[in-house]
């Protein structure tokens, strides 16, 4: 197991968004969080990250993980947060540089390879991150993350707000990331049909606890969960 | 209104003095800038910081340093002391509102004053600085050595300073937490000693301003306050966030300012201060976000 979480618990001053999360990520897995808005799914990457505070057990690769963020980070961890967490003032190449600060030595190689997935990022490297396109600020976020060769990418809704093609791009690059790298991805989604047909596994959460977890196809096959969580 | 003979010649001159001036402004507004970027907060304490470093190099010089001996030893002891005010002073108060920040800063440039007379004492005390005061010849116009240097020190270490944001892995960590300190963090970047950085940085620009104009006024506990204000003014005419601005802002405030003083009659040396403040006051009605202060462009 890459991410394991035992009765995790956060709060936002007095209210309580997570009460008691259990979950596990596996090596090369993609790991899907579904639910309603306001269910816990944001909190629970947040809580990993270390972006809220949270009690409770996470053990990452092992060990158990630092709250704080730029720790996390340093441990491999990398998190697209919700509304992208792009440099919006600063250039393409600037972000993508920053996405490899944790890394010693050149990114060039690291570089190439978000490119190879993300050709328009490349012919825009000069241009100001907050100009970009919708799609192409969550191509630059990803790939952002892409340069810290993370071992777990949190993503946080990266089919909001994009045109299909373009949410068909980024789960493409997903899957060649899990696949390639040996990356391990948790992934919080509102799309759950989209999320599901891409993930190995997921947890379905409501008012901030996990009532339903299986493989991809169990919850996609399953009537009642399909109904009453997935609202489709 | 235009007094005493007018010649080409002293016109050049003006110029050469306001262009010192606003070099010794652009250096402690852009101090200003970089703290005001990362952490939103005015130092009240820049100038008081900037004094205590220089009082440092008279004491290092009265030992028998060199000036360019103690120099570098200078710049040191103020990065290291600038750093240290951000980990002991303001880091107490990182989440408090802005006005106790304000406050601290306040407090911290009184503290300074108090001890600089305690360890200084008062009175003014010479300042001898690398650059001779005597005149060249630069294309028929008499400059004093003196000015140029100053200019030319200035003007170095702002290139050196722009080449560092730039162009190194560290200046850009210290940009991104100005800009975004939420995603700083999560790309791994001490957000923490990104502010201490800055603060270090900033005292380091005071202390070569302190040092410059050290040889031109007289070195006393209050030496910067009114030249503060000035930098204050000249930051503010740039944009607050723009380090550009407030180097520009600086040398268009110390020129105009010395043409003022010189060329109009009823301003003269004493109405200069209230004269800066009222153009800027008319430049901030027509640009309110100074001359460079933009807003982000972002698309959805």
């Amino acid at each position: 197991m890459i991410l394991e979480l035992h009765n995790v618990e956060a709060r936002y001053g007095p209210v309580k968004a997570l009460h008691g999360i259990s979950l596990r990520v596996g090596e090369g897995e993609l790991v899907a969080v579904l639910g309603a808005n306001g269910a816990g799914k944001t909190t629970t990457l947040r809580a990993v990250s270390g972006t809220v505070r949270r009690s409770g057990d996470v053990v990452f690769a092992g060990k158990k993980l630092s709250r704080r963020p730029e720790a996390t980070a340093r441990a491999g961890i990398a998190h697209v947060p919700e509304g992208r967490g792009t440099f919006s003032e600063l250039s393409v190449w600037e972000n993508l540089r920053l996405g490899g600060y944790t890394r010693r030595g050149n990114v060039k190689h690291e570089a190439r390879r978000v490119f190879e997935f993300f050709p328009q990022l490349e012919s825009r490297l000069d241009q100001q991150a907050g100009t970009l396109s919708g799609g192409e600020q969550q191509m630059l976020a990803l790939g952002r993350a892409m340069m810290a060769r993370p071992k777990l990418l949190l993503l946080d809704e990266p089919s909001l707000g994009l045109a299909p093609i373009v949410v068909t791009v980024i789960f493409e690059a997903l899957e060649h990331m899990k696949g390639g790298d040996g990356m391990s991805v948790l992934v919080v989604e509102q799309n759950a049909s989209l999320a599901l047909a891409h993930a190995t596994r997921a947890y379905v959460l409501e008012v901030g606890k996990v009532v339903v977890e299986g493989t991809g196809d169990e919850l996609r096959t399953n009537e009642s969960v399909r109904r009453s969580y997935l609202g489709y | 209104m235009l007094v005493a003979a007018f010649t080409w010649a002293e016109l050049a001159q003006q110029l050469a003095a306001g262009i010192r001036e606003g070099a010794i402004y652009a250096g402690l507004a852009l101090a200003i800038v970089i703290i005001y970027r990362t952490t939103r907060v005015i130092n009240f304490a820049q100038g008081e910081m900037a004094t205590f470093t220089t009082f440092i190099a008279w004491s290092l010089m009265n030992h028998g340093l060199s000036f360019w001996t103690a120099f570098p030893v200078v710049l040191a002891i103020a990065f290291a002391g600038g750093v240290a005010i951000e980990r002991v002073v303001l880091r107490p108060v990182e989440n408090a509102p802005v006005l106790t920040i304000v406050i601290v800063t306040l407090g911290l440039a009184l503290l300074l004053n108090g001890l600089m007379s305690v360890i200084w004492g008062g009175a003014n005390r010479q300042f001898h600085g690398p650059f001779s005061t005597r005149t060249i010849d630069v294309g028929g116009v008499p400059i004093s050595v003196q000015d140029i240097g100053i200019v030319a020190v200035s003007v170095g270490l702002v290139v050196l300073l722009a080449l560092f944001f730039r162009f190194t892995k560290l200046g850009l960590a210290l940009r991104a937490a100005a800009v975004n300190p939420e995603s700083s963090r999560l790309v791994g970047i001490r957000v923490g000693w990104m502010l201490a950085l800055g603060w270090g940085i900033a005292a380091v620009l005071g202390a070569v301003a302190g040092m410059m104009i050290a040889p031109v006024v007289f070195l006393d506990p209050n030496m910067m306050q009114t030249i503060l204000l000035y930098a204050f003014a000249a930051a503010v005419l740039g944009g607050l966030d723009s380090p550009i601005g407030a180097v520009v802002g600086g040398i268009l405030l110390g020129v105009t300012i010395t043409l003022l003083g010189r060329y109009v009659g009823f301003i003269g040396s004493t109405l200069k201060l209230p004269a800066a403040l009222m153009l800027i006051l008319v430049l901030l009605l027509v640009r309110p976000g100074g001359l460079f202060g933009r807003v982000a462009v972002r698309r959805v």
